[in-house]
């Protein structure tokens, strides 16, 4: 009932009573007042952060020489400042996609296995080991990334090379540990258990009638996923892929230990090099001039619209089949 | 199609609880047979078991013996899969898959069997629609989600999804209880026009829901608080609510308790 009708009523019935009942109380004025404030208050912050980055970003891009949407070079703080984000945008887009296509299935999978599929106990003990795979600092997966995984990958890198390299994904002159490819892998790492603990939630919400539904009907395990588990969770696995994918897009020092950031933009994926905008922010921020400071906030400013046009994208994926839950 | 069923030594479990006792009895085909009796004595348990359905849930056993003809459901060799297909269930809250259409719900448990290519997909799904007094309703909406009828409506999808399969027995717990008086008639007139086909079960708090659609009547009771359910007489409904063999019955019939 709406504060609205409950007031006629009191007026009407109670009288003077019910109205007192209704409103006015002090805990539902402080409790009124203190929601719409902290609404307005996250509001005023993002307001103020756009600001801010925009005020700081916008004197270097009046000073950019080159297209700062479409030049590779990132020179900000020369005589002639020249930079653009085209190969930072290329590195954290195809590094983070390639880390969604790797992690997505495999977090479905686990997420799959621990709501439907393993022994009650040990389904526990898995969703915990998964969650703490999250409270893993990045600085970590950046130092085993780098100290571990990078000489490993390496001789993936060759053996993928030489045996596969006329994909051209494979393919390239010069194959090394620290590329986009393991910058991925890394990434995947990373994004795999929010995947797998946001779907795991989702899939545990399935109402009991439909799974009984889909048995009564003669369903395998497997068909009552496919039937009824997996299209009443679609929406909130692309939500969990999305929020994954954001944390890809704006990881920093994992991506910026691993990767030997190097120029160019290449679909060569085992090509040591390559650089994201968050790594290209971790590495130059502390000899950037006043200028580079600039260039870097605006390529930030780039990455928050691709974040921003990625969720975008993902509601209205997931807004499209509305009517069907 | 329809085939007669015969419970014998039936006992159910939830973990260590006993919900049935030792139940016996038969069911024979083209009917409508009714269970009765008060909250918990175990006519869903028991109703459940008929489809393997009881032991879904997690630490639920059965022991003893349902036989659908000459097959023991409860065989060692019988797998639970191939019993519910043979086996249909309606349940008591219409529960119609939400991410799919009208269409594909009633053409669920097909493509579960294999049926293939919308030309005989579509004619199985009129003809299950059509059986389940629904398709002047929805032929023009097919495509629509099923979740976005009303709820007499959404059971007759249900039951649609049920006999599209053209199972051997249709169950059905208390599939009125959550319609209204309209809807209620709508699906009583249609078990009425399903019971030549089928062998039917059905589950319901309405004594006179069971006086008008059943041939025969089994009421059901706990010995008391605690205890696990008993059948307590089954015979031809008429005898049932007019002259019953037990005094248990009678009272219960006559709204002396539960």
């Amino acid at each position: 009932m709406t504060s609205e009708t409950l007031e006629q009523g009191a007026t009407g019935s109670l009288g003077e009573r019910g109205r007192r009942l209704s409103t006015g109380r002090l805990g539902d004025r402080l409790f009124g007042i203190s929601a719409r404030g902290s609404g307005i208050l996250l509001l005023l912050i993002i307001a103020a952060i756009a600001v801010f980055l925009i005020a700081k970003a916008v004197p270097a891009l009046k000073a950019d020489k080159a297209n700062f949407l479409t030049s590779q070079e990132w020179n900000p703080d020369a005589a002639q400042p020249r930079f653009g984000v085209l190969q930072l945008a290329w590195g954290t887009l195809l590094s983070s996609f390639m880390a969604l296509i790797l992690a997505t299935p495999v977090a479905i999978g686990i997420a799959l296995f621990i709501a439907y599929y393993s022994p009650r106990r040990l389904a526990s003990g898995l969703g915990y080991v998964v969650d703490l795979l999250a409270a893993v600092p990045s600085v970590v997966y950046g130092l085993w990334g780098l100290q571990f995984f990078v000489p490993k990958m390496a001789s993936v890198a060759n053996f993928l090379h030489d045996h596969l390299g006329w994909i051209p994904l494979f393919g390239g002159d010069n194959v090394g540990g620290q590329s986009i490819l393991t910058a991925a892998i890394v990434l995947a790492i990373m994004i795999l258990p929010i995947i797998s603990s946001i779907s795991r939630e989702v899939f545990l919400q399935v109402p009991r009638a439909n799974i009984e539904a889909a048995l009564a009907l003669g369903a395998t395990r497997w068909e009552v996923i496919r039937m009824a588990v997996l299209p009443f969770g679609r929406s909130g696995m692309v939500s969990a892929a999305m929020l994954g994918l954001g944390r890809a897009l704006g990881e920093t020092i994992a991506v910026a230990m691993v990767l030997s950031t190097a120029g160019g933009i290449s679909l060569r994926i085992l090509k040591p090099g390559g650089n994201t905008f968050a790594a290209n922010i971790a590495n130059t921020f502390g000899m950037a001039g006043n200028l580079g400071r600039g260039a870097l906030i605006a390529s930030g400013l780039v990455l928050f619209v691709i974040t921003l046009l990625v969720n975008m994208l993902a509601r209205a994926i997931v807004a499209r089949r509305k009517e069907f839950v | 199609m329809a085939k007669r069923i015969e419970i014998s030594g039936l006992n159910a479990y939830y973990g260590k609880t006993r919900a049935i006792e030792d139940i016996s009895m038969t069911i024979e085909p083209r009917s409508v047979t009714a269970f009765i009796g008060p909250s918990g004595c175990g006519k869903s348990t028991l109703l459940r078991t008929l489809n393997r359905m009881h032991e879904v849930i997690p630490g639920a056993r059965v022991e003893g013996k349902v036989m659908l003809d000459d097959l023991n459901l409860y065989g060692s060799d019988v797998d639970p899969v191939a019993v519910r297909r043979a086996v249909g269930m309606v349940f008591q809250r219409p529960n119609p898959f939400p991410t799919m259409s009208i269409f594909d719900n009633v053409a669920a448990g097909l493509k579960l069997n294999g049926v293939r290519g919308r030309n005989r997909l579509g004619e199985i799904v009129e003809k299950s629609l059509r059986g389940a007094n629904l398709w002047n309703e929805v032929k023009d909406r097919l495509n629509r989600p099923g979740a976005g009828l009303s709820g007499g409506q959404q059971q007759r999808l249900c039951i649609a999804r049920a006999i599209a399969v053209e199972p051997q027995v249709l169950l059905m717990d208390e599939p009125c209880s959550a319609l209204d008086p309209i809807s209620t008639l709508a699906v009583e007139d249609l078990i009425a026009s399903l019971k030549d086909q089928y062998t039917i079960v059905i589950v319901t708090h309405n004594m006179q829901q069971a006086a008008r659609v059943s041939d025969r009547t089994g009421f059901f009771n706990l010995a008391g608080q605690g205890q696990p359910g008993r059948l307590v007489e089954i015979d031809d409904t008429n005898k049932i609510f007019t002259n019953p063999g037990e005094k248990a019955t009678e009272d219960y019939i006559t709204g002396r308790f539960g």
